[in-house]
């Protein structure tokens, strides 16, 4: 095993996998042999379709899972030799269906990481405001309320403030923007874009949304039968020729094509 | 001697055994859930175990109640003493549904909402006291209101290994072939029963979660 590095590099891996393979108990490969890494401040987004072994693999980033064979390595340590308590800490997680917990307030919800590291109560305070406005919330007639009190972007928004509220430098997100109607959808992504720029962190998104990985991805990592089978900047993705990628895309031009198609129905009722 | 008569002037008596009554199942109750909850967390948390404890509580649940009053009787310390014995006997009663809705509780717990405590880096115990324990105090508190409702009544018959309550009447009615007595037993019995169903009725859906 590579000795990891005594201080971590602006330019080193802040995420890597080596040659990691997750099976179940019964035997079948979910993961087979991923390879690659990611550096300060990047974006991947593992795209493919389910069962791809996409949040498998995120998961082996926060240890929620131990990889069967391989190395993933968080700032060059493995991953089994962080404590996972710590390791989590370390990265906010969010998930498609949020898991906003139902007993406690948006304050509450959003509090909870920094209240487990013992913050100040002023500090909390002024750290969920800071969250608030931060994920677009900034009316604090939201503060008082239950989850279920909620839209279904609100909620989301909340995931991300409560993902954020330690100020995690890596974010884990799976299928963030799954559960929302496409418009509430396309809002919240756009905003995350601006949310990405300003907050600088490494982030490792799992969808099988392809517009979704062109708007947020430094990179996109294809996944196929839990091997990486590309990975490669969006640019590189909408000019690649391979047939997967290409199915992606074609899904992608159906939905212009329809577009347009409507465009010049409508130029030619006028 | 109507029944109206009859509770006007024995009523000093039927209080007695109504209080001890309550005591015994009282007493049963708290030790009850302070077993239960524990080995239900258990059940949830160890499949493995679980095959154990379930079977063992489901086992003394088929007991007949007079047989296993009989049966505790020469255990060491239990049977020296009628109360100790009787309050040992309801609380094996009361464990299956306390056990089995504790563990169903935390079950019930929605998968996102654990993951994504797991995901917090919450340790174990943090999400057991703030999450698991929390959203599923109303499942538990189902399984006391059954447990207590259930206890009440069998505890009528811990008058038979001479623990008091209201089963003396019942029984003495019963020797005598006395209709009175036997209802000065059952009808405080039957309301307890009614009173505390309603109040943990009133509690549990208090403590009920908003489902998000």
């Amino acid at each position: 095993m590579a000795s990891p590095p005594d201080s971590v590099q602006p330019s080193a891996p802040v995420v890597e996998f080596r040659g990691v393979t997750y099976s179940v108990p019964e035997g079948r490969a979910i993961l087979d042999g991923l390879t690659f890494f990611l550096c300060r401040g990047e974006t991947l987004v593992l795209l493919g379709r389910s069962g791809a072994g996409k949040s498998t693999a995120l998961r082996l980033i926060n240890r929620m899972i131990d990889p069967t064979s391989g190395d993933v390595l968080v700032e060059g340590r493995a991953t089994r030799e962080w404590n996972p308590i710590e390791l989590r800490r370390h990265m906010g997680y969010v998930i498609q269906d949020v898991g906003l917990f139902p007993h406690y307030t948006v304050e509450q919800n959003i509090a909870l990481v920094p209240r487990l590291q013992k913050w100040s109560g002023e500090k909390i305070k002024a750290r969920v405001k800071e969250l608030l406005e931060l994920v677009g919330l900034e009316h604090f007639e939201y503060l008082d309320r239950y989850p279920h009190e909620l839209s279904g972007g609100q909620r989301q928004r909340v995931g991300f403030a409560r993902a954020l509220a330690a100020d995690p430098p890596v974010l884990l997100m799976d299928e963030p923007f799954g559960a929302l109607d496409p418009i509430t959808r396309g809002e919240l992504q756009g905003e995350f874009v601006d949310l990405q720029k300003r907050l600088g962190k490494t982030i490792v998104i799992v969808t099988h949304d392809v517009g979704e990985a062109l708007l947020l991805a430094t990179r996109i990592g294809v996944m196929e039968d839990g091997k990486l089978s590309k990975l490669v900047s969006p640019h590189e993705f909408v000019s690649a020729t391979d047939p997967l990628a290409k199915a992606y895309l074609s899904n992608l031009r159906m939905y212009e094509a329809a577009e347009h198609r409507a465009e010049s129905s409508t130029e030619a009722a006028q | 001697m109507n029944l109206v008569e009859y509770f006007a002037r024995h009523h000093g008596e039927i209080l007695r055994a109504t209080l001890e009554h309550i005591w015994l199942v009282g007493a049963a109750m708290l030790l009850a859930i302070a077993v239960g909850v524990p080995l239900g967390i258990v059940v949830a948390r160890r499949p493995f175990l679980s095959k154990f404890i379930l079977g063992g509580a489901n086992i003394a649940e088929t007991i007949p109640s007079l047989a296993l009053f009989g049966f505790l009787l020469p255990v060491p310390w239990l049977g020296a003493r009628a109360e100790r014995l009787a309050v040992a006997a309801l609380l094996l009663y009361a464990l299956l549904p306390i056990i089995r809705n504790t563990a169903a509780g935390i079950a019930g717990v929605n998968k996102s909402v654990r993951e994504a405590a797991r995901g917090m880096g919450m340790t174990d115990s943090q999400i057991l006291w703030r999450v698991e324990l929390p959203l599923s105090f109303s499942t538990m508190i189902a399984g006391i209101r059954v447990a207590t409702v259930l206890t009440i009544g069998v505890a009528t018959i811990a008058a038979a290994i001479g623990a008091g309550g209201l089963g003396e009447f019942i029984f003495r009615g019963l020797a005598m072939v006395n209709d009175q007595l036997i209802l000065a037993g059952a009808i405080p019995a039957a309301l307890l029963a009614i009173a505390a169903d309603l109040l943990l009725g009133i509690l549990e859906k208090r403590l009920r979660p908003v489902r998000a």
